[in-house]
This record gives C-alpha cells, structure tokens and sequence, in this order.
C-alpha cells in the first residue's frame, strides 16, 4: 500500500466514521437518557437518504434552491416526525421492559420498511450531490479524492462540535444531562421532563434522517439500508459507552478504521472484524469506553 | 402461584392433543407449516430458558441454531444417510460446546452490554460459515441424504416422509417443554429464578450465580442445537440466514409477544409469530395487499404492544378483568 492509497483510506475511514457518529449520536441520546431501546433509528437514517432522493425535484420546484432548502426541509419534516412519535408511541414506553420496547420499535421498523416500498417502490437509486461539489482533489498522479466525502466529513465534524456545545455549554444540554441522571428529580424542580424527552428524541431523529440525506449521494438510496447501519450504531454506542456522546465519537472513529482497512487488508474477514473488536472490548471494559 | 393451576395444565393437553390431531384434518401444507412453527416453537423455548427464567437476553440464539443445522449437513457422509443415534448427539453438542464458549465470556457482561455481546458471537459464527469453505457460501448447502433413526434394520421413524416427521418433532416440542417445566421446579430452576429476581441477594445468600447462568447458557444452547437439528432434516438444506441476526431478533420477538415468564408464552408466541406472518401474506385474504404484509405484521406488533403489556398470555387475565372487574 503506497502512502497516497494509505492517505486516501484514512479519508474514506474518517468520513465513514464520523457518518456512523452521527446517526449513533442520536442513539445513545435516546437510549442514555430516555433508556429507550430505539431499533427505528436505523430507519431514520433510511427515511433521510429517501428524503433526500425523493424531496430533492419537489423542492427544487416549490421553493427553488438546490441542495441546501431540501436539507432544510428535511431537516424541518425530520424534527416534526420526531415529535409526533415521541408523543404517540414512545411516551408511555418509559415505564415498561427494555423488552418491550424492543417489539414496539421493531413493530415500527416494519412498518415504516412498508410505507416506504408503498411510497417511493423498492428499487434503489442514486442521488447526485450538488454541482459546485462533484469535482475531486488530486493526490499525487494517479490518486484523486472526491470533494463531497470531504464534504460529509465536514458536515459531522461541525454537528459533533454543535452537539458538545449544547450539552456542556447551555442550560438545555445542562437540563438533559441533569434528567439522564434523575428524572424524578429534575421533574420536582420545575423542569417539564416530559417537553425535554420529546425535544430529545426529536433532535434524534432529525441528526439520523440529517445523516442519511448526507450520506445518500455517497451510499445511494436502497431498501433495507436502514438495518444495515443499525446494528453497526449499536456496536457503536455500546463499544463508546451507553449514553456517552465522546465515546460515540472514539468508537465510531475505531470502527471507520478497522472496517474501512479490514477491507483493504483482509477482505475476506472484513464483516467479522467489527464484532471481533466489540467483544474484545467489552471483555477488557464490560461497561464500554467511556462508562456515564 | 395462584390462579387455576388445573386450568393451565388443562390448556397444556388441550394443546397437545389438538396438535396430534392436527395432520388428520389438514393437508401436506398445514403439516409442512405446523412442523416448521413447532421447530421454532423449540427455539423459542431454549430462549425462554435464558430470557423469561433467568433473565439473560441473548441476542445470539441463531448462531446456536444455525450451527447445529449446519453440523446435521457436514457431519452427514456425502452418499450415504448418517444414523440419527450418533448424529443428533454430534449436533447439539457442537451447538451446546458454542455456547459454553460463547457464555463463559459474554456472562462477564451485564444488561445491553450482553445483548450486544452475545449478538458479536453469533455475528462471529455467521461470518464463519458464510465467508469460510466449512459452509459454502451465500446459498448454503444441501443435505442429500437425510439421517435414518432405526434400530437395526427396523426404521422407527422415516425422517424423508412428512408425517412421521411431524409426530418426531411433536414428540421433541412435548419433551423439551416437560423438560424445561421440571427444571422450573427444581432446585437448579428456583436458583436461576432467584437470579432473575435479584442476582446481588443470590450472591449474598451465598450463591455461586455464574456457574448456574453459565449452566443454563448451555442447556439452552443444546435445546437451540435441537432445533436447528430439525429444521436442517425438514428441509434438505441449510443457508447462512438461519444464523443472522434478524433469525435471532424473530425468536426474540416470538417470546415477547407471547408472554414472558412463561413457557406456555413462548410456544404461544411460535405459532402467532408464524401464523401472522403466513396470513397476512396470504392472498386469498388480502387481496393484492397481502405484498404489503409486513406493514400489517407491523401495526398488529405495536397495537399488541399497546394493549398487551403481558403478551398475548396475558390476554385472558385482561379480559376477565375487563369483563367481571376482577382484580389480581
């Protein structure tokens, strides 16, 4: 391996971490501080790649503006979507089993799987990325790399900053962290704990579906892509520490490089790799990474 | 232990007995379809073992039962049939030595820590018979020759022939769960209860907990083994999709929606899994909706989520309570 190849990997494998960051994020928000099991979060990541396939030609024709107002959009359904099933399926999950959850999200799966192949049919497609980024920076002679992965990795890099802001810097994120450790208690001081769930698990949603509209021009649009990240997510929130946003961020890092060179390098273990690390991990530190 | 123990061994024999009744009143497809549920409904009784009696979620049990099924193709001789006697054995106990190493390690873990480990095995054995010459691929291999249970010349059981079959795996489906309803009673049962209960307090009460959570990791990996033995004779074939994770999520979800805690719930859930699945795919019924099944299957999940908070065993509690207002 040349060092422009090496150069180009830790790219690829940077840009795919930090993209697995993004739709983790939101899991380990909810599951850390809702201790909700979320298994429909795969699918926010679907609905955003379809989003971004599907809403692109009606914005354009609406509103005008390319690339940009259809994230805006998005990201405005995406919030309101959120919202809407906090209030009709989540709330009254709170009080129950992790198991029970478990049926009810996978119930949902299910049906937003369906819903989609109603709506927009099973075939895949591809999305192209916006014009001013389609062009690609040469490394080397006979390397090059494409704009919009550095585009991407950009986009999650500024996210995860926006994040940690807001959780250690304003007195929402100081709310959130205070209603993951003691609910009951956040609750007699006044705190509407049952507005700051719903405005969690909407901006869940909105940073997964975010993620799949980025990402969609890379990974193209496909049914059943939805499961496909989630079990890596939860690999990845479980590597990092449930509920831990930083150790999200190592893990998914970690699994960007052991995927993107396993591949490289072992192509024929590549699947098994990832899960080889979780385990060895969670033997060495049963609680993950970063234990909250 | 209230209630009307009469009345749950009642349903017991009433289930049984209608299941032995059962091939005189349908065709080779109910047949095929009730063999294939009762195989499941095993599987789901291994995971009921762990999760309902001892509380372990394990989000792997498709590696167990995949293993097996893939053990029943390879350990078979390519142009002959295998005798059963020495087979089966071989099955469950490569299943059975998995997850006696699958549990020693994940049993140092706890909660969803566990669940995500369990699933990295069972991913770990996926990849291995997926990606390795043992298991031949995406499409999985044939088994030519099924084994023959007899002793001597006498055949007692024709496994080629679906009827006998259906009885064997009857016969199987009866034990395993008379088995795992006497292990409940006994003095190992109540000690896996007590760490479902509490862990901490069996520790405190002097409990060595992980030699018995370990104990029950491999009875239930061999009941697992069981099933899978079955499933690779039912059909002739084995493929890496018995070993995924959406085999593991699918018994998961049988147990859940029939109840936990209760082995009843866990055959119970078998069959409604199953059944649901087959009829809302069924075009007779829905008509050309029936190619959105799962949207249907989904919707049914989260209304039985919503009114069944004990799964469907739960059920007739419900509706006594709702009828006659009898509380608990």
């Amino acid at each position: 391996m040349g060092w422009a190849t090496f150069f180009v990997q830790c790219l690829n494998a940077l840009q795919y971490g930090l993209l697995l960051f993004l739709v983790a994020s939101g899991l380990t928000l909810i599951f850390g501080i809702m201790g909700v099991i979320n298994l429909a979060h795969g699918s926010f990541y679907m609905i955003g790649a379809y989003m971004a396939y599907a809403l692109a030609p009606a914005v354009a024709a609406t509103i005008g503006g390319g690339f940009f107002s259809t994230l805006a959009v998005g990201l405005v359904l995406a919030v309101a979507l959120g919202y809407v099933l906090e209030w009709a399926f989540f709330s009254f999950l709170y009080e129950r089993e992790h198991l029970q959850q478990v049926l009810m999200t996978y119930g949902l799966i299910l049906v937003f799987e369906e819903l989609r192949s109603i709506l927009v049919g099973d075939e895949a497609h591809s999305v192209a990325p916006p014009e001013w980024l389609t062009g690609s920076i040469a490394l080397g002679d006979l390397m090059s790399y494409p704009v919009y992965r550095l585009f991407i990795s950009g986009v999650c890099l500024l996210l995860a900053l926006g994040m940690y802001v807001v959780f250690a810097k304003t007195r929402l994120g100081m709310m959130i962290r205070a209603g993951a450790s003691n609910r009951e208690m956040v609750q007699s001081l006044g705190v509407d704990i049952k507005f700051l769930y719903r405005v969690v698990f909407a901006a869940g949603v909105a940073i997964a579906v975010l993620a799949g509209m980025v990402a969609a021009p890379v990974s193209s649009v496909y049914p059943g892509m939805g499961n496909q990240v989630l079990i890596i997510c939860f690999v990845v929130v479980v590597i990092g520490g449930i509920g831990s946003i930083r150790g999200a961020l190592l893990a998914a890092l970690l699994i960007g490089l052991v995927d993107t060179f396993g591949k490289v390098i072992f192509p024929q273990a590549a699947g098994v790799l990832v899960y080889v690390l979780m385990a060895l991990i969670l033997l060495w530190k049963p609680d993950g990474l970063f234990k909250t | 232990m209230t209630g009307m123990p009469w009345g749950k061994q009642a349903f017991v024999a009433a289930a049984a007995l209608a299941l032995a009744v059962l091939p005189l009143l349908t065709g080779s497809f109910g047949i095929d379809l009730v063999t294939k549920i009762m195989i499941f409904a095993i599987l789901a009784l291994s995971l009921e073992l762990l999760v309902g009696m001892t509380g372990l979620v394990c989000f792997g049990q498709a590696a167990l039962f995949g293993l097996a099924g893939y053990a029943a193709v390879r350990l078979s001789p390519e142009s002959d049939s295998a005798s059963m006697w020495w087979l089966l054995p071989a099955c469950i106990g490569v299943s059975g030595l998995y997850a006696l190493f699958m549990g020693a390690l994940s049993l140092r873990t706890k909660g969803v820590y566990f669940i995500m480990v369990t699933l990295a095995f069972a991913q770990m054995a996926y990849y291995v018979v997926h990606d390795t010459p043992l298991g031949g691929g995406t499409d999985g291999i044939y088994l030519y020759f099924k084994p023959t249970l007899a002793i001597g010349i006498w055949t007692i059981v024709d496994l080629d022939k679906p009827l006998p079959f259906y009885y064997l795996v009857l016969v199987c489906l009866l034990g395993v769960f008379a088995k795992l309803a006497l292990l409940a009673r006994s003095r190992f049962g109540r000690a896996l209860a007590g760490i479902h209960a509490n862990e901490q307090r069996m520790r405190a009460a002097g409990y060595s907990t992980y030699p018995y959570k370990l104990a029950a990791f491999v009875v239930s990996g061999c009941i697992a083994g069981l099933a899978g033995f079955l499933f690779a004779v039912k059909d002739g074939f084995v493929n890496p999709e018995l070993l995924s994770w959406h085999q593991s999520g699918a018994v998961l979800i049988m147990i859940i929606l029939g109840g936990l805690g209760h082995l009843r719930g866990a055959v119970l859930g078998a069959f409604a899994f199953t059944l649901l699945q087959e009829l809302f795919q069924s075009e007779a019924v829905f008509g050309p909706f029936a190619k959105h099944w799962h949207l249907s299957l989904g919707l049914i999940i989260i209304a039985g989520v919503a009114l069944l908070p004990n799964g469907l065993i739960g059920l007739p509690a419900l509706v006594r309570q709702r009828l006659f207002g009898e509380s608990k």
